[in-house]
């Protein structure tokens, strides 16, 4: 090609992956967010090997009825999400700004189910703390014999008390997006802010599978 | 070619400026050139203190038991009467380490040159994030800070080495460090977030911002290092993160995650540490080894010799340095059968680090090599990272191992390839790039005196030490002269404290240069080293957005003594010759992106 | 001032299997050593910048790449196998002599508190006795202590010996080892373990088998007397 019509093309970057910026930076940065979360399940996979005694059966102390459904509910706000995204490819933003809606009524939910979970846990003994930690199962009043150990309460606050933090901000930046598709920010042709929260959501969903996986089936 | 001179930039550039205002420009600043600034500043201050923190060591270890001069300014909970307390020198060999570690190396290697190096070289007008890129600097030294404070709490600062081993690290009875072990815990903590954005930003502005025609093979080796520690970072950073707030758990709530008592297991914290430890020292030595490639092949007028092996090489290091970790563990208590694997892993890893050496001993052989500072570093590298990774060997044999871990040869190999590899390699960095920073050359004399001394009392400091470990003498160790086996190496401990001080105060001359050339230094062009990359075509200092247009790239970063042209270098932008040149194709970009490109 | 390379005189029967693996690696990379910082010098010297002389325009050797790749590896993998049999040897719990004498070492801020299972050679009996910082072995047998630490990681470490191993609280660790030759050697600890780390200089006596059961037979007497 000649150096003629080298000098008049158009310069663009290189295609790369293809993927927009914010994009990529998301995915990138949910990589690093799946080491963070290894490393505190790598953390509880070690130890309970190595101490099986510190756990007991999941339904004993924990309510994983309450808890599945929470789950449900986790998994249904990543519909909501979906169906979000789906209305502003359309340029529906009326679509967009009630779906969303319902995703931080949900997402919210779920913290809320958590921290209760969190309450009657503790009420009932079971905490991180090694000293304080005599988990008497569910419904059980606060005398009995200690179920399990510290180890259990440790990993299992550690491990959801993160989860729970990444739900939290997830809101946070949802309802962030809410108030901008409020504004008229998102349009049929630009709408990158969706996806990227889209993206983190059901990162988040996914980490709560695997984590009531192992916590609450295992 | 962009002809805009030096004066019409810097015009340009000025009034830029003033729109911004000081505080957009100087403070909060979201051009990557002003943030690669803010972390050398930053990161030089810290490679200050951690090196006053080891000239104290090492006045201990030379001069035991006698008064510092001047250290009747220290406190009497630091050294009464100026003689370094026990407790104290546990804190300085821990705060040593991780001021350099964390707050010197790190943020020289990706924070300065990760920020200044990429988009230049890769043609972008910024990073991918720019004020994701500010926050990223911002965040350093409020950890900074934390990590200073803890020094002033009471009991002291963090004592439990930088490898922060539980449960020592995990109770404050142990050590009667408290609010100081929780404060380390957290700086690091946030510390973190600084080099995970950064890495995002670096690796997401090599994918997608390079220039028209800059192919990953085309892409200069500082840029592919700087890509390649950006994936470590990513990815070994939040595992310590993880470990880190495990530990602070423990410290603080009264969890037992590491804490035998409640059935913790002290082996998890060395795993997970080391898991991140390991990719961290291929963060602190990989981009060294690219600036060192840049400059060997600049100065030599030669082609990087073996191009492909080199960035083969740098990734093998990469994905090998996830499976090595074990090796800090052989006598750890770890399952003896596992050390085993960890040894086979370990020796694999030193092929590609051999194949780099022999690279650059390829690239210097046949070529014209100019003695000037950056190279005179650059080379010097090489010679000590051959050391470095030649004692290596002897702790990568789990059997010679059981003598010689946590014994002085291992601070000989650390102080090999982190010293002798990653500060001379910085050095290298910070002479080349310092005229495209700031307009100036930095003062050869004073570059050549600075290395040459450096060179000669780096040595005769650190060679002796891998003595000191074959005697027996061991690590973190206040007083040695306890110990009646080690008494008799009192005076090669004495040697060796002397020419740390000289290597230390020798540095004054490279902080003098570096100042004086700020406003006096000879003025440079845009290529004085007369260079092929992209950032070499942009005024000195480049102007916010670096290139008027984007520039288009026809040929690899390497092509110098090309037989194309008259002169002995052929920048990566510079439009091929008119006439067919006798036989030889020139590749010119598609304009249509081709997939797989 | 000791600049040696030379390992000092060894006393236990794998030291000189663990010193002979030392001196090949330091062969092998003395060898590597010279070569290749002789050649850079070389380099710098014939290759510097002179007038009229360009640098070849070369880009590389798949050969010369190819060769420097097999052959370290086949060094380097080398050596991990050497290793390999000495490794097993000095730490397969299974490879511990049946025979050997049996003592329990407990670290702990700041001191080593070796204990001894007494005349009916079994521990936790009344006649168990503890010695502090100094352990008594007889020459020429076996002896394995097995490793404890009551409140931090500290590291077991007999330089004579060539033994060291990580004592870490939670856990319970064999060593093994045999001395070839009577006399008093240095017990360290090589762990930063807190502020008296560098306190914890012990003792390691071997004496004669004759030795060995007199100081036994003191020990005892004073432990029935307290």
């Amino acid at each position: 090609m000649s150096n003629a019509a080298v000098a008049t093309m158009e310069r663009k970057p290189m295609p790369g992956m293809k993927v927009y910026n914010k994009k990529l930076g998301m995915w990138v940065f949910l990589l690093s967010e799946v080491m963070f979360f290894t490393s505190l399940i790598g953390s509880y996979i070690i130890l309970r090997f190595a101490h099986p005694e510190h756990w007991t059966n999941p339904g004993v102390v924990l309510n994983v009825p309450l808890t599945a459904t929470n789950t449900f509910l986790l998994i249904c706000s990543s519909v909501t999400m979906v169906k979000a995204f789906a209305a502003i490819q359309q340029g529906d933003v009326t679509g967009l700004k009630r779906w969303l809606l319902a995703t931080i009524v949900i997402g919210a939910g779920f913290v809320g189910i958590q921290m209760v979970e969190y309450v009657a846990l503790s009420g009932e003994g079971f905490l991180p703390a090694l000293d304080a930690y005599h988990a008497v199962g569910r419904g059980n009043p606060h005398e009995g014999p200690s179920l399990g150990g510290p180890l259990y309460g440790a990993t299992f606050y550690a491990m959801t008390g993160f989860h729970g933090a990444h739900v939290s901000i997830g809101v946070l930046c949802l309802i962030f997006v809410y108030i901008q598709a409020v504004r008229g920010k998102y349009t049929l042709a630009d709408h990158e802010g969706v996806e990227i929260i889209g993206l983190y959501w059901h990162f988040v969903d996914l980490v709560w599978i695997i984590l009531f996986t192992i916590v609450y089936l295992i | 070619m962009s002809m805009t001179t030096t004066s019409e930039a810097h015009t340009a550039h000025a009034e830029e400026h003033h729109e911004l205002g000081f505080i957009r420009t100087y403070i909060f600043s979201t051009d990557h050139k002003m943030i690669a600034r803010q972390f050398l500043f930053t990161a030089l201050l810290f490679l200050l203190l951690g090196g006053a923190l080891a000239v104290l060591i090492r006045w201990q270890l030379g001069f035991p038991g006698q008064p510092l001069p001047g250290g009747g300014i220290l406190p009497e909970t630091m050294a009464p009467g100026g003689i370094i307390l026990p407790e104290f020198y546990n804190s300085l060999v821990t705060m040593h380490a991780t001021f350099m570690v964390f707050f010197a190396l790190m943020p020289l290697m990706a924070g300065v040159f990760g920020n200044l190096l990429i988009p230049l070289q890769i043609g972008a007008d910024d990073m991918a994030f720019p004020r994701l890129n500010m926050a990223s600097f911002w965040i350093t030294p409020v950890a900074g800070f934390m990590m200073l404070a803890s020094f002033f709490v009471e009991g002291g600062a963090a004592g439990a080495g930088w490898t922060s081993y539980a449960p020592l690290s995990a109770s404050g009875e142990w050590t009667g460090v408290y609010l100081g072990q929780q404060l380390w815990l957290a700086s690091l903590i946030v510390l973190g977030f600084s080099s995970i954005t950064g890495a995002i930003n670096y690796v997401c502005t090599v994918i997608n911002m390079r220039a028209p025609g800059m192919t990953w093979f085309r892409i200069p080796l500082a840029t592919w290092s700087l890509f390649i520690t950006a994936w470590l970072l990513l990815l070994a950073i939040p595992i310590l993160t993880g470990g880190l707030i495990l530990l602070l758990f423990d410290q603080t709530i009264g969890t037992a995650f590491f804490r035998p008592e409640g059935s913790g297991e002290p082996l998890l914290w060395q795993h997970i540490f080391w898991f991140f430890g390991h990719p961290e020292v291929y963060i602190l030595i990989l981009p060294a080894m690219g600036f060192v490639s840049e400059v060997i092949a600049c100065r030599s007028r030669k082609p990087i010799f073996g191009y492909h092996s080199m960035v083969v090489a740098l990734v093998s290091i990469a994905f090998l340095g996830w499976v090595v970790w074990g090796h800090h563990m052989f006598q750890s208590g770890m399952n003896p059968l596992l050390g085993m694997t960890f040894v086979v892993t370990t020796v694999v890893i030193a092929v590609p680090s051999a194949i780099k050496t022999f690279n650059w001993m390829g690239t210097l052989w046949r070529g014209d090599i100019h003695y000037d500072t950056p190279l005179l570093h650059a080379v010097s590298f090489v010679a000590l990272f051959i050391i470095g990774g030649l004692s290596g060997i002897f702790m990568a044999s789990a059997p010679v191992d059981i003598y010689i871990h946590d014994t002085y040869f291992i601070v000989a190999h650390l102080h090999y390839v982190l010293v002798g590899g990653s500060l001379f390699g910085i050095f290298a960095g910070i002479t080349f790039w310092y005229p495209k920073m700031f307009g100036r050359m930095m003062n050869e004399g004073l570059g050549k005196v600075h290395w040459a001394l450096s060179f000669i009392f780096y040595n005769l400091a650190f060679f002796p030490m891998h003595n000191l470990g074959v005697q027996g003498m061991m690590r973190r160790i206040y007083d040695p002269n306890q110990y009646e086996y080690l008494q008799s190496l009192q005076p090669t401990n004495t040697f060796i404290s002397i020419n740390v001080f000289l290597f230390a105060a020798v540095q004054a001359i490279f902080a003098f240069n570096f100042l004086w050339s700020l406003k006096k230094g000879k003025v440079a062009g845009n290529n004085p080293w007369k260079s092929n990359t992209l950032l070499w075509t942009t005024p000195s200092p480049p102007p916010h957005g670096n290139f008027p247009e984007m520039p288009i790239v026809y040929r690899g970063p390497y092509e110098y003594s090309s037989p194309e042209v008259e002169e002995d270098y052929y920048p990566q932008d510079r439009p091929p010759p008119l006439s067919s040149s006798g036989g030889h194709t020139v590749e010119v970009p598609n304009p249509e992106p081709v997939p797989g490109d | 001032m000791n600049f040696s390379w030379l390992l000092p005189e060894t006393v236990s029967t794998f030291g000189p299997a663990l010193d002979d693996l030392y001196y090949v690696i330091l062969w092998i990379t003395g060898i590597v050593f010279f070569a290749t910082e002789i050649t850079l010098v070389v380099f710098m010297v014939k290759y510097r910048h002179r007038e009229g002389r360009k640098a070849e325009y070369i880009h590389g050797s798949n050969k010369a790449e190819v060769i420097w790749t097999v052959i370290p590896f086949v060094i380097v993998m080398g050596l991990a196998f050497y290793s390999k049999a000495l490794w097993d040897e000095i730490r397969d719990p299974d490879r511990i002599p049946p025979d050997s004498f049996p003592i329990n070492v407990m670290a702990s801020q700041f001191e080593w508190n070796a204990t001894y299972a007494g005349a009916d050679g079994q521990f936790g009996t009344s006649d168990d006795f503890v010695s502090r910082n100094v352990l008594h072995i007889p020459v020429d047998r076996p002896v394995v202590v097995y490793l404890e630490a009551e409140d931090v990681i500290h590291s077991f470490f007999l330089p004579d010996f060539r033994v060291k191993q990580d004592a870490v609280p939670g856990m319970m660790i064999p060593v093994w080892f045999q001395a070839t030759r009577t006399g008093e050697f240095t017990l360290a600890c090589a762990e930063l373990c807190g502020l008296g780390h560098y306190t914890m200089d012990g003792r390691v006596v071997v004496d004669s088998e004759a030795d060995f059961q007199s100081w036994l037979d003191s020990q005892q007497a004073e432990e029935d007397s307290d």
